[in-house]
C-alpha cells in the first residue's frame, strides 16, 4: 500500500503521554498517538488493554488525569464531546446510536436540523445527506427507516452522521464486529474512499487481518501502555499479535490426522420455523462422528441458529429426526439431551450462558447442581462446588484468580466465555455444540478457546461447530458443511477447503468442479 | 476492580448502609411535613418512640404487630429472589387467614396440638393455592402476573367476605364478622405468663414461627438445589433454559412458596390476635405492606426478619401520635419514603461515583463483554 494519500507534514492529531487513571486503577499509563491528515490509524490491544479508554478521552467523555491532546496543532481541553465534534472529532460506536423508527435523514441531521422558522425543513435536509452519501461514496436509502436496514447500511448511517457535523477524523470503534465478510470488505473500501477525500480514520480493533487490509500505521497497546507504532506493511499478522499479547501466539492449531469413529450426532430430514413461523429449516440432514470436528459455514439467517438450538431442546422442530448414540431426542427437553450426551457453547454467552448474577462458581454447576457430588438430598454441597471451581479457574486461567464467589457478570467478555467452556468441556459429553464461540474476544482468547475444542476432538469427542467466522471454521473443522436456505448444500473436507469457494457456496451458488 | 477496600469502605457500599440513610432521609422528610403542619417534631417523635420503648408491654406489642408482616415481607422477598413479583401477597394473606378461621371454627374440639398444626397447614395451602392459580395463568397463557395478582387480590377479599356470612361460621351476635376460632386454635401465651411478664394481652407463640420460617427462607435460597433453580431462573430464564432447569415448574414453585408464606401470615395474624375475621370495608395491606418490608430488608430474610420488626414498631407507635395531635399517617409518609429512597438508593452510588471523578454514564458496552476492566 502506497502511502499518497497521507500527507505527513499535518497531525491532525497527537495525543502526548496520556494517563487516565479510575481510582487506584491505571487505565492509560503514558499512550502516545500521532494521527496524520488522510491516514488510516489502527489501535490494537486485547480486550480490557484501554483502548477505548483512550478513544473516549479524544471524543471528550472522559477527562486526561494527565497528558495532552493537541488537535490540528491546537491545545484542546476537551471536557464534553460536544467540544470534540467541535474540533472534529466523530466516532462511530460499536453499538450503533441510532434512533429505529426514525428515517435515514432524520437520524442524520438530528440535533443540526436545518429548519424554515420553527419548521424543520426536511427537504432540505434530504438534499444535505444525498448530496453528502454521494460525495464520500456511501450508497443508502435516505428515507428507509433504520429498523428496516441492515447491520451494515446503519453503520454508513453512523458514519455518515459523523461527517455531516463536520468530522475530519472518524473513530470506528470495533467497526467490523457486526459485519458480514461481503459488508466488511465495503466498509475497507468506504475507508479508503474517506482518506482520499483527506478525512482521518482511527480504527479500534482487535482483529488483525482487517489492520493489514487496511490500515496505514498501527499503534499497539497492552495492558494500558503504549508498545509500539509501527508501519502495517513491515509487520505480519504474527507480530502484531505478540505485540499486543506479549507472547508468541499460533494460529495454527495442533490436530494430529485421527481418523472419525462412530456417529455420534445424527439429524435426519430436519424442518423448522423461525420466530416468525416461517419454515427456515426444510429438510436438514447432518451426521456428527467421534473425534471429528464438523464446522457449519453459512451466512447468518440460513437456519443455522435454528438448528442449534433444536438440537439443544430450547425450541420444537416441526418434523424430523435427531439421535445422539442412538437416543432419540428430537423435541425433548434440554435436559434430556443434557443426560444424554450433548453439552454446548452457545452463541449468546450472555443470555443463554450465564447467569451473571450468580457467581462463578454456581454457573460452573448450571446443568450438573443436581448431581450427588455437588448436592445431596437437595442440599447443595457448596465446599465441593467451591472446590471444582477452584480447580476450573486454575486449569481454565479464568481471570481474575479467585474469581470463584465473584458474581460472572464482573468478568471480562473473554473469561466469561471461559467460564462457559470450562464448564462445557468438564461435562466431558460426548458431543460439544460451539457457536460463535469466539465472537468478540482477542487473538489470546481465541487461541485459547480453540485449544480446548480441538481438544475434545482429540479425546474422541465430536464436535458441532457453527460461527460466522470463516478462517474459524476453516482453521478448526474436519469437515465443512455449508448450510443454505435450510438445507445442508455441499460438504468439503477442512482440509481442502478454499475461502472463495466457500463463500460462493455460501451464497447458494454451485461448488466449482 | 480488584483494589483491596477496606472494611469501612465495604460498609459504606452495602445495601445495609443505603437502607440506613434511607430510614434518616425518611424521618427527615416525616419532620419536615411536621414542621409544615405547624407540629413539634420532637414531641411527635418522641412521643413515637417513647410508645415504641417505654415499657416491655409496648415493646411486646410490637412484636405481636410486627409478626404477619414478618411473613408478608418474606413472602414477597422470597418471589423477588425468584424473579417473580408478589404483588399477590394481599390476597394470598386473607385466603390464608379465611382458612385458618374455618378449620379454627368448625374444628375447634380437636386438641390444640391437632388444631393449631391443622390451622396453619390450612392457611398454606390456601395461600400456596392462590399463587399457584396465577402461575398457571401466567406459565400457560401468558398472563401478567402483576395483573392477575391485583385481581386476585380482589376476588379473595370479596371471597373473604363472602365466606364470613356463612352460617355455620358467622357470629351469632349482630357483629359482621364470623364467630370466635375455638380457644384451641388460639396461640397466645397463658395468661399467667404474661401477667408474670406484664405483657400485652396478645402476646403469642407467632414470633417463633416467624423466627422459624425466616431462617427456613434463608436455607431454601441458599442452601438447597431448589433454591438454586428458583434463583437462576429469576435471574436469567434463558440460561436456566439452557442448563436444563425447567423453568416453568420453576415459577409455579415459587409462586406456590411465597402464597404459603403469605397464608400463613394470615393466618398468625389470625391466631395470635384477632381471633375472628371482620367483614372487610377495604383490602387490610398485610399483603402490600409486605412489598415495603421486602424492600426495606433488601430482600435478604434476615433483614427482612428486623424490616417486618420495624414496621410493626413503626404501626404500633404510630397509633399512638394522635395523642400529642399529630396524624398517625405521619408514619406512612416516612415508611413511603424510606421504600422510595431505597427503590432509588443506586443514586447514593452514582454520587459517590460523582465524587471520585469516575466515569458514571457512557460506554460501558457490557453486552459486547469487552469492559475495559483490568484482568
Amino acid at each position: 500500500m502506497a502511502k499518497e494519500h497521507i500527507d505527513h507534514g499535518i497531525k491532525v492529531v497527537e495525543m502526548r503521554n496520556i494517563v487516565k487513571k479510575f481510582g487506584d486503577f491505571t487505565a492509560n499509563d503514558g499512550i502516545n498517538l500521532t494521527v496524520h491528515k488522510g491516514e488510516i490509524h489502527a489501535i490494537l490491544g486485547e480486550n480490557g488493554a484501554g483502548k477505548s479508554t483512550l478513544m473516549n478521552q479524544l471524543y471528550g467523555l472522559y477527562k486526561p488525569t494527565s497528558g495532552d491532546i493537541i488537535i490540528n496543532g491546537k491545545k484542546l481541553d476537551m471536557s464534553t464531546p460536544r467540544d470534540a465534534i467541535a474540533a472534529g472529532i466523530g466516532m462511530v460506536h460499536q453499538h450503533f446510536m441510532l434512533i429505529q423508527p426514525f428515517t435515514v435523514t432524520e437520524n442524520i441531521v438530528l440535533g443540526t436540523e436545518p429548519r424554515k422558522g420553527i419548521v424543520l425543513d426536511m427537504a432540505t435536509a434530504r438534499k444535505n445527506v444525498v448530496e453528502i452519501s454521494q460525495r464520500y461514496g456511501l450508497a443508502i436509502d435516505p428515507d428507509a427507516k433504520i429498523e428496516d436496514i441492515s447491520v451494515g447500511m446503519q453503520q454508513r448511517v453512523e458514519i455518515l452522521k459523523a461527517l455531516y457535523r463536520g468530522a475530519d477524523v472518524l473513530i470506528l470503534d470495533e467497526p467490523t464486529a457486526s459485519l458480514t465478510p461481503q459488508e466488511i470488505v465495503e466498509l475497507i473500501d468506504i475507508m479508503h474512499n474517506l482518506t482520499a477525500d483527506g478525512k482521518s480514520i482511527i480504527l479500534i480493533t482487535h482483529k488483525l487481518k482487517e489492520i493489514k487490509a487496511s490500515a496505514d500505521y498501527c499503534t499497539i497497546i497492552r495492558l494500558g501502555k503504549y508498545i509500539d507504532t509501527v508501519d502495517v506493511e513491515a509487520v505480519t499478522e504474527d507480530q502484531l499479535a505478540s505485540m499486543m499479547v506479549g507472547r508468541q501466539v499460533t494460529f495454527k492449531v495442533d490436530k494430529p490426522e485421527q481418523p472419525a469413529g462412530d456417529v455420534v450426532l445424527e439429524v435426519k430430514d430436519l424442518h423448522g420455523v423461525d420466530y416468525r413461523g416461517v419454515e427456515i429449516l426444510r429438510g436438514l440432514n447432518l451426521t456428527v462422528r467421534k473425534g471429528e470436528i464438523v464446522g457449519i459455514a453459512g451466512i447468518d439467517g440460513n437456519g443455522q441458529t435454528e438448528l442449534v438450538e433444536i438440537i439443544t431442546g430450547l425450541k420444537k422442530a416441526t418434523k424430523g429426526q435427531i439421535t445422539i448414540n442412538g437416543v432419540n431426542i428430537f423435541n425433548k427437553p434440554p435436559r434430556f439431551g443434557f443426560v444424554n450426551g450433548v453439552s454446548s457453547i452457545p452463541a449468546d454467552r450472555q443470555k443463554h450462558g450465564l447467569v451473571l448474577d450468580f457467581s462463578v462458581e454456581e454457573n460452573l454447576v448450571l446443568q450438573n447442581y443436581r448431581e450427588p457430588r455437588f448436592s445431596k438430598k437437595g442440599l447443595l454441597n457448596r465446599e465441593a462446588i467451591h472446590a471444582f471451581a477452584q480447580d476450573c479457574v486454575g486449569k481454565y486461567d479464568i481471570r481474575p484468580g479467585g474469581c470463584e464467589t465473584r458474581p460472572a457478570g464482573t468478568l471480562s467478555g473473554g473469561n466469561q466465555q471461559k467460564v462457559i467452556i470450562a464448564r462445557e468441556v468438564e461435562n466431558n459429553k460426548d458431543l460439544l455444540i460451539a457457536v460463535n464461540p469466539t465472537r468478540g474476544l482477542d487473538v489470546g482468547a481465541i487461541e485459547y478457546v480453540h485449544k480446548y475444542i480441538v481438544e475434545q476432538r482429540n479425546k474422541g469427542n465430536a464436535v458441532l461447530l457453527v460461527s460466522f467466522e470463516l478462517d474459524e471454521i476453516m482453521s478448526l473443522s474436519d469437515r465443512i458443511d455449508v448450510i443454505y436456505a435450510g438445507q445442508i448444500v455441499s460438504e468439503v473436507a477442512g482440509k481442502d477447503a478454499d475461502e472463495n469457494e466457500l463463500g460462493l457456496m455460501m451464497a447458494g451458488g454451485e461448488k466449482n468442479g | 476492580m480488584d483494589k483491596k477496600k477496606t472494611p469501612l469502605e465495604i460498609l459504606a457500599s452495602s445495601k445495609f448502609v443505603h437502607t440506613l440513610l434511607s430510614i434518616i432521609i425518611g424521618f427527615a422528610v416525616g419532620a419536615l411535613f411536621l414542621v409544615i403542619m405547624g407540629l413539634s417534631v420532637g414531641q411527635a417523635y418522641g412521643k413515637l418512640f417513647q410508645s415504641i420503648f417505654s415499657s416491655i408491654k409496648s415493646v411486646s406489642y410490637c412484636i405481636v404487630y410486627a409478626t404477619p408482616y414478618i411473613a408478608t415481607g418474606l413472602s414477597v422477598a422470597f418471589s423477588f429472589k425468584t424473579g417473580v413479583f408478589n404483588i399477590g401477597a394481599e390476597g394470598q394473606f386473607v385466603v390464608g387467614s379465611m382458612s385458618a378461621c374455618v378449620v379454627g371454627i368448625l374444628l375447634g374440639d380437636l386438641p390444640p396440638f391437632v388444631l393449631i398444626p391443622l390451622c396453619f397447614l390450612a392457611a398454606a395451602l390456601a395461600g400456596a393455592l392462590w399463587g399457584t392459580i396465577v402461575g398457571i395463568l401466567k406459565t400457560r397463557w401468558g398472563i401478567n402476573e402483576v395483573l392477575s395478582m391485583i385481581m386476585f387480590n380482589w376476588i379473595a377479599f370479596f371471597l373473604s367476605n363472602y365466606i364470613a356470612g356463612f352460617h355455620a361460621i358467622h357470629s351469632e351476635g349482630n357483629a359482621e364478622a364470623t364467630r370466635n376460632i375455638s380457644e384451641n386454635a388460639r396461640i397466645i401465651f397463658s395468661k399467667d405468663f404474661i401477667s408474670r411478664l406484664n405483657l400485652c394481652p396478645t402476646a403469642n407463640w407467632g414470633i417463633l414461627l416467624a423466627i422459624v420460617l425466616t431462617v427456613a427462607v434463608y436455607f431454601v435460597i441458599e442452601k438447597t438445589t431448589l433454591g438454586y433453580e428458583l434463583k437462576a431462573v429469576g435471574f436469567n430464564k434463558s440460561a436456566a433454559e439452557y442448563g436444563g432447569i425447567n423453568v416453568n415448574r420453576s415459577i409455579l414453585t415459587s409462586l406456590a412458596i411465597s402464597g404459603a408464606l403469605a397464608g400463613i401470615g394470615g393466618a398468625l395474624l389470625l391466631l395470635g390476635m384477632g381471633g375472628r375475621i371482620s367483614v372487610f370495608s377495604s383490602q387490610e395491606g398485610y399483603g402490600f405492606a409486605g412489598i415495603v418490608v421486602a424492600l426495606i430488608g433488601v430482600t435478604n430474610p434476615f433483614g427482612v426478619f428486623a424490616a417486618g420488626l420495624f414496621y410493626g414498631a413503626m404501626t404500633y407507635g404510630g397509633s399512638k401520635l394522635n395523642l400529642v395531635g399529630a396524624p398517625t399517617q405521619v408514619v406512612n409518609i416516612i415508611m413511603g419514603t424510606i421504600v422510595f429512597f431505597i427503590a432509588i438508593s443506586s443514586i447514593f452510588s452514582y454520587l459517590k461515583n460523582l465524587k471520585k471523578d469516575k466515569p458514571v454514564t457512557p460506554v460501558k458496552p457490557v453486552e459486547s463483554g469487552k469492559e475495559d476492566d483490568p484482568e
